[in-house]
């Protein structure tokens, strides 16, 4: 797979009961680049990073990762190329410890020994949660959790990282270690968020979604500098761009 | 904590206690299976008045819990949690069974309290060797080692998921039953009206939860088959503990050890 490019044309998707969830979705992630998917709840955003993972399927248009259809034949190397950090980390870590959990991704890759042993040292390290290894994961606070959550899906090598909703439960401390470990990050990043001061500081580029549409696509400043848009969307102005409000400057 | 939150607690704990590393942790999961099968087939294959016959056989669990470290009042309470069961099948034995089958002096025991009896001994024996054998492997490596002893895929990561999803029904479980105190004025009790919505919720919730448990494991490569990090091979101390195991339950089984014991020492007596 060369080019870690995301490209979706005129994706469609409604769910089994008949509720449409994406209507005409068209975009191009390049190689690299940040991107936060912005959108009221139940916009979209969710089903749409569903569609990256191969967990759903579009009924109309057409989703290419890396030059690839998503379709059930190129399921192995699409979710090999994409690694998904969901929004609740208890939906994720299920083995007995943290360190076979966050090696669960790389020993179904047939990853093995010393081996197996370094890279999954390497990645809890990367995010800070080396001394949790031998840890059961139910026992570990909100930030940790997260944290190892984002490991096991590092350990994978992933091209494109797509992740729900990364700050939700997570104290100011733990969402400022996140943001400083994501802008370190070289992967392409596709982040489904409410969170705009953090959009912000992470996505260079912002998509906001609404009734399963784009209505926005365009540099995060410039995007979250028009109002209208955002007030469409229910969202609000990230603090770091609006007015202070003791002297109006 | 509450109690449910306390339970999910504890299911954990046998993956922390098979996390440890003593020998006996280490030994290949196949070896510590099929022992502890043959030691349960040996125990439940005696006839329904045996009691002293399967009183060797306790040596077994007294020596994986001594071999590895495991915390035995912890354990204990684990049978005990089950032991209503055993309790239920056999305590109308000695109302059915009255003929006295033996006497110690002039009191005379029916031969239902002594099946009675031999059902509590095996329930204890059987539940406790797979509890200890649960926590010297952890139920992933139990997993594997049935795979690779050739039982069906299909019943493997059946068993695998149901012991995974009781991680997520006692969560959901335990967030809805605090949802539910918290707005019940203090009524400890739930009708039985609230207890069958919260029952169907239950069910719908966790089947939720277990989709996208599931979804999470097919984005990082799950193709039916948990690998799991440390698994060794059959070897010398594989064979060993097998072959002395092996060797001893048929010992235990076709010669009454205690029996033989009471015979050679009211022998010398005489």
């Amino acid at each position: 797979m060369s080019h870690h490019i995301v490209e979706a044309q005129g994706l469609r998707y409604s769910y089994p009961d008949g509720t449409p969830a994406l209507e005409d979705v068209s975009l191009r992630v390049e190689h690299g680049e940040a991107v936060a998917l912005v959108g009221e709840n139940g916009a979209g955003k969710s089903t749409l990073l569903r569609h990256f993972t191969g967990c759903l399927f579009p009924a109309a248009g057409t989703l290419r990762i890396g030059g690839l259809p998503v379709d059930k034949e190129h399921l192995a190397e699409i979710r090999r190329a994409v690694g998904m950090v969901f929004q609740n980390p208890d939906d994720q870590l299920f083995m007995p410890t943290v360190f076979e959990d966050a090696a669960f991704g790389l020993l179904n890759l047939g990853v093995a020994g010393a081996q197996l042993e370094g890279k999954v040292m390497g990645a809890l390290e990367t995010v800070g949660a080396a001394h949790l290894r031998s840890r059961p994961p139910y026992r570990l606070s909100q930030g940790e959790k997260r944290a190892v959550s984002i490991a096991g899906v590092l350990v994978m090598q992933p091209d494109i990282l797509v992740m729900d909703e990364p700050t939700s439960n997570l104290d100011p401390r733990s969402r400022r270690r996140l943001i400083e470990l994501l802008r370190t990050f070289k992967h392409t990043r596709i982040i489904a968020t409410h969170d705009l001061d953090f959009a912000l500081e992470v996505c260079g580029r912002t998509i906001v979604i609404h009734k399963g549409r784009v209505t926005a696509d365009g540099p995060t400043r410039e995007v979250f500098g028009d109002e209208k848009i955002l007030r469409l969307s229910n969202l609000e102005q990230p603090a770091a761009l609006r007015k202070c409000p003791a002297c109006g400057g | 904590m509450g109690q449910l939150a306390q339970n999910l607690t504890d299911i954990g704990y046998m993956d922390t206690l098979a996390a440890d590393s003593t020998p006996l942790h280490r030994l290949d999961p196949r070896a510590k299976l099929l022992t502890t099968a043959l030691f349960i087939v040996a125990v439940v294959s005696f006839g329904k008045y045996e009691v002293s016959a399967l009183l060797p056989f306790l040596l077994y669990p007294v020596y994986l819990a001594a071999q590895g470290r495991l915390p035995v009042g912890y354990l204990l309470k684990k049978v005990l949690l089950v032991s209503p069961f055993a309790v239920v099948v056999g305590i109308f034995n000695p109302f059915l069974d009255s003929g006295v089958l033996l006497r110690v002096g002039d009191f005379g025991v029916s031969g239902g309290w002594v099946s009675f009896a031999s059902i509590l001994l095996r329930f204890f024996l059987t539940v406790s060797a797979a509890l200890l054998l649960l926590a010297l492997t952890g139920m992933n490596s139990i997993c594997e080692a049935l795979l690779r002893l050739g039982v069906p895929r299909t019943f493997v990561v059946q068993l695998l998921f149901l012991n995974r999803y009781l991680f997520s029904l006692t969560a959901e479980a335990e967030s809805m039953s605090r949802a539910r105190a918290l707005r019940s004025a203090g009524r400890g009790c739930m009708g039985f009206g609230v207890f069958i919505q919260i029952l169907g919720h239950l069910l719908l919730k966790t089947l939720d939860r277990a989709e996208r448990v599931y979804r999470a494991m097919l984005c990082r490569g799950f193709d039916g088959h948990i690998r799991v990090a440390r698994f060794s091979n059959i070897g010398r101390p594989e064979l060993l503990f097998c072959g002395a195991w092996t060797a001893l339950f048929l010992v235990f089984r076709f010669v009454n050890l205690p029996v033989a014991l009471g015979q050679a020492v009211t022998g010398l007596l005489k």
